[in-house]
């Protein structure tokens, strides 16, 4: 076994059972510094399940998660944030009511307590960093907009740019292209091919050809398990694979 | 870069001053010209509800939290007040006929032989001033760390809330011998000797109590400004999101809620003083609701909105109680379904919706009213 120091992620052993079922049972993989780990899969085979699980969201009922030696299955979400994960839900999860800017704002990382929060000042380091991460995000012009009014792709990159603003070390995407047009998938490959740049990215797709297009490492789950794993080539090769889901 | 978010800031600001301003002028100056001051002090009275709904706005317009528990608060707030104005007026001469001579006549008539330990305290006013605001905020602070970290929300919390203030009510009522039971604490006199039945004083209390409400209802304003005023409108859209972000959400929903509390107990205190008795009627879970009407009357996501629903509601139930009693539960039954029907942003949603519009088409730039940035327009048409 490989020694987990030298993962920025290292899952050992996870399970998780709801009321019997294993959604996710005895789960190994690892996540190296700027690696772009992609986990593909049919419908059901725990995809998602493992994200809840590395981001305390779901409590898993056996094994273990270190983050740069850091155990995350005892640590309570929002440490497991400051501690450096962050995590895209699949539905684009903004704030409807809030602006873009503000949208940002809340996900800067200072005055995260109570009070904190109460003496938060938006000064001009805040602005910039909106301002900057809005700009890579293609969102530079909608700032003052009500974030109910994007459409579905601009929600989908407001999310990851609140993810950004963060600055994970690991970022967590699911189905960050799912109902985007071509070219927003295009601008949306791009995008996290620029934020790459110094952190790792564990993303669930379906998209094949986005897969190819981003993956350095491709893990396929099938009911709880790990089904085949390696360089995105290899994967499409593996005839297990392919019968199980790409077949289809 | 003509329409920085910092601009938009400072312009909605400008609004909302004015909208505070307005309503400081008709409390401060219209109203006591024009009313008499038996009128004036109902109007007060009125007025002590609005800090209720002023809670209510934060907790539940921006936070999405329903209590229908709030009368606890207010209860508590105004019973804190009326321990020490009854110790004031029980002092050993004027209670020289009892039994026990020194104590409230409540405890005499309930053979209690000397004062229970939780009462001694309130003999003094500084002690009495602190409870009415921590008692009441602790509390909240209990059930809040109990119901939050647990992740009870939603209408489970609103039921819990319910609970309580039946609870309360159960125990004011059944303890007497401490509490005055359904009479409540009554026949209270002077505050540091000053007679507080006097037109006079019933006159400066009414603008001490109007103060405390502008004050308030700025406090709130800052609250709602700042960034905590923010996460709480998102935690309301998508918790997950919040929690997400690195902020552990059940911090921020217990800090609101206290707030909530203290405000409701400000009011209580207050109406204490005007009214001259609490009792556990304003404690249960029919004040309770009722508050929460006026919340929503006005508009349960604008400030000002809440304090003119307060009033408007009141005031009705006034003129119908004196006109028709028996009309009243009737008018306040359709008047709830109306609101959630018809008006789900209450008299603000309409406010925004009709007459803003217009008032933007006179002045360019006009204020959007203390309540009104967060009111997506299509909401109130909804």
């Amino acid at each position: 076994m490989a020694n987990p120091t030298d993962y920025l992620l290292a899952v050992e052993g996870l399970t998780v059972s709801f009321d019997g079922f294993k959604a996710v049972n005895d789960l190994s993989f690892y996540v190296d510094s700027n690696e772009i780990h992609v986990i593909i899969g049919p419908n059901g085979a725990g995809k998602t399940t493992v994200l809840d699980l590395i981001c305390g969201r779901t409590k898993a009922s056996g094994g273990s998660i270190k983050f740069r030696n850091r155990e995350l299955t005892a640590m309570k979400e929002h440490q497991i944030v400051t501690a450096g994960v962050g995590r895209k839900f699949q539905n684009p999860s903004i704030y409807d009511d809030l602006t873009v800017f503000e949208n940002l704002e809340i996900s800067y990382p200072r005055g995260r307590s109570v009070f904190g929060a109460l003496a938060f000042k938006r000064d001009a380091a805040v602005r910039e960093r909106v301002a900057e991460i809005a700009e890579m995000i293609f969102l530079a012009d909608h700032l003052d907009q009500r974030a109910e009014y994007l459409s579905h792709g601009q929600k989908q990159w407001l999310e990851i740019g609140m993810l950004l603003i963060q600055d994970p070390e690991l970022l967590m995407l699911d189905e960050p292209v799912a109902g985007m047009s071509v070219n927003e998938r295009k601008k949306t490959a791009e995008l996290l091919n620029r934020i790459i740049q110094n952190r790792s990215v564990l993303v669930i797709e379906h998209d094949m050809k986005f897969v190819e297009d981003i993956a350095h490492r491709v893990t396929v789950l099938h009911q709880g398990k790990i089904l085949s794993e390696g360089s995105m080539e290899r994967v499409k090769n593996d005839p297990k694979v392919v019968e199980v889901y790409l077949g289809h | 870069m003509t329409r920085t978010p910092n601009s938009r800031f400072f312009g909605r600001l400008d609004g909302d001053i004015a909208g505070i301003l307005l309503l400081a002028a008709l409390l401060i100056v219209v109203l006591p010209l024009g009313l008499d001051i038996f009128r004036l002090n109902m109007v007060g009275k009125y007025l002590t509800y609005a800090f209720v709904a002023l809670g209510l706005v934060l907790c539940w317009g921006s936070a999405g939290i329903l209590s229908l528990g709030q009368g606890i608060f207010f209860g508590i707030g105004g019973y804190c007040m009326a321990m020490f104005l009854k110790l004031e007026a029980s002092s050993p001469e004027a209670t020289k006929i009892q039994s026990t001579p020194g104590i409230p006549d409540f405890m005499d008539w309930n053979q209690l032989k000397e004062l229970p330990w939780f009462w001694e305290p309130f003999h003094s006013l500084t002690f009495a001033t602190v409870a009415v605001v921590a008692v009441p905020a602790l509390l909240a602070f209990i059930v809040g760390l109990a119901m939050f970290k647990r992740r009870v929300g939603g209408v489970y919390f609103a039921i819990i809330t319910q609970a309580f203030a039946a609870i309360l009510t159960i125990l004011i009522v059944g303890q007497q011998g401490y509490t005055g039971g359904i009479n409540g604490i009554t026949d209270l006199r002077t505050l540091k000797g000053w007679d507080i039945r006097t037109d006079e004083a019933k006159l400066v209390l009414y603008f001490v109590n109007a103060a405390l409400l502008i004050g308030c209802i700025l406090l709130c304003l800052y609250v709602r400004r700042s960034k905590l005023g923010r996460i709480l409108v998102a935690l309301r859209d998508k918790e997950d999101r919040v929690r997400f972000s690195g902020y552990d959400v059940a911090n921020f929903k217990i800090f609101v809620f206290c707030f909530a509390a203290a405000l409701s107990a400000v009011g209580g205190a207050m109406f204490t003083l005007q009214v001259g008795f609490m009792s556990p009627s304003f404690v249960g879970i029919v004040p309770s609701i009722e508050m929460v009407i006026y919340c929503a009357v006005g508009g349960r996501l604008s400030l000002l909105g809440a304090v003119y629903g307060t009033l408007l509601v009141n005031w009705a139930k006034t003129m119908l109680s004196e006109s028709f009693p028996e009309l009243w539960l009737f008018a306040m039954g359709a008047l709830f379904i109306g609101v959630v029907m018809v008006f789900p942003n209450g008299l603000a949603g309409l406010y925004q919706q009709f007459i803003a519009p217009r008032l933007g088409r006179l002045r360019p730039r006009s204020g959007s009213g203390a309540g009104a940035p967060i009111i997506p327009p299509h909401t109130a048409a909804d």
